[in-house]
């Protein structure tokens, strides 16, 4: 494990602890739904650290289109994974948080099929690079089609805002409980340090992969 | 090879840009998720029968049972829409919030509803006065 994984992991564990009090006790339960607003606490992380790995997954491809460098795509690799498995964790968080407000599990919202779009671009992706037996080929293919799945990414941010959705739009400053506010941001940190620490790893674990298929 | 490379990149960016364009810029016309009281009185009689959703806040006042039924006024800024659902109104279903209802406008001017959901804005507020409302009172064992 390196240095930076040990760093992130460590503190993150820290956090989650301080996190999961503030969220479950610090935290007022909300007027209108109660309790049901501490899921709330991890929903909007996941959410924000699902985009900004499919985000991390377009860096990495601009980048090894331009310089051929194993690292990017070894990042494409990491964030592609990591990505599907917080887009996925973030899909079931809000049926589960949907189903007792709105009284849906699931409905053809905006925000929600822009979601269902964007997971499912991106594990294609990761069926792409199954299927492609030559390094170079599957990462110049899946840098050029996480390229084009990356809009789905501001379109999930902004639908709220343009179009009429059941999902709510973003909370303005301000807009929310101080003591829930605090909660929200000791989470968001815990799951960003989290993802980081999995992007390591994972990177790591496509290095090694790599290496092992170009028998170097 | 790698000369082309840069170009390629550049061309297969801006295609997608113009393509993210048109579809983002015709999809509010096109595909909505639910029509405003105003959208769907304007569109009668086109969308009498139709189903279509529904979605507004519930008029302050207008909520009544009445058999099985529950019937309530949905609101925008300048039109109403009746609304007559047989489903049971989730637990967060009050005056004044946001709803959207599936089912279709009726010729009678009624809009019959067979499903009810409830939105939540973007607001987290704690309870005023240290209580939950009405809705959520009888969930809670606390104090």
């Amino acid at each position: 494990m390196t240095l930076g994984m040990r760093v992130s992991g460590g503190v993150a564990v820290l956090l989650w602890v301080l996190g999961m009090a503030a969220g479950l006790t610090l935290a007022p339960p909300e007027e209108h739904m109660s309790d049901l607003v501490r899921i709330m606490f991890v929903h909007v992380p996941v959410a924000w650290a699902a985009m900004a790995t499919f985000t991390v997954a377009l860096v990495a491809s601009v980048g090894w289109l331009a310089t051929h460098r194993w690292g990017w795509d070894h990042l494409l690799d990491a964030s592609l994974e990591v990505g599907v498995l917080l887009g996925v964790l973030l899909s079931v968080q809000g049926s589960v948080w949907g189903y007792p407000t709105w009284g849906t599990w699931w409905t053809w919202d905006p925000r929600l099929t822009s979601v269902a779009v964007m997971v499912l671009s991106f594990l294609g992706i990761l069926a792409l690079r199954a299927f492609v037996d030559e390094p170079e080929k599957r990462a110049s293919w899946s840098a050029a089609a996480s390229i084009l799945a990356w809009g789905s990414v501001p379109f999930t941010y902004f639908c709220v805002k343009v179009m009429n959705s059941l999902h709510q739009k973003q909370t303005p400053w301000g807009a929310m409980h101080p003591d829930m506010l605090k909660a929200l941001l000791l989470n968001t940190a815990t799951i960003t340090l989290l993802t980081v620490w999995m992007l390591m790893a994972r990177y790591q674990l496509a290095r090694t992969e790599l290496r092992r298929e170009l028998g170097t | 090879m790698s000369k082309l490379r840069l170009p390629a990149i550049l061309v297969g960016v801006s295609v997608v840009s113009v393509l993210a364009f048109l579809s983002f810029g015709s999809m509010d016309k096109n595909l909505v998720y639910y029509w405003s009281p105003t959208t769907l009185r304007a569109s009668k009689p086109a969308s009498e029968g139709a189903t279509v959703r529904l979605g507004g806040l519930v008029k302050a006042g207008s909520v009544r049972v009445d058999g099985t039924n529950t019937v309530f006024t949905v609101v925008d800024d300048q039109a109403s829409v009746e609304v007559r659902t047989a489903s049971i109104p989730p637990q967060m279903f009050r005056e004044g919030i946001g709803v959207v209802v599936e089912g279709h406008l009726g010729p009678d001017g009624i809009f019959v509803s067979k499903r009810l959901l409830v939105k939540h804005d973007e607001n987290y507020k704690a309870p005023a006065d240290g209580k939950l409302s009405e809705a959520q009172s009888g969930s809670v064992k606390e104090d």
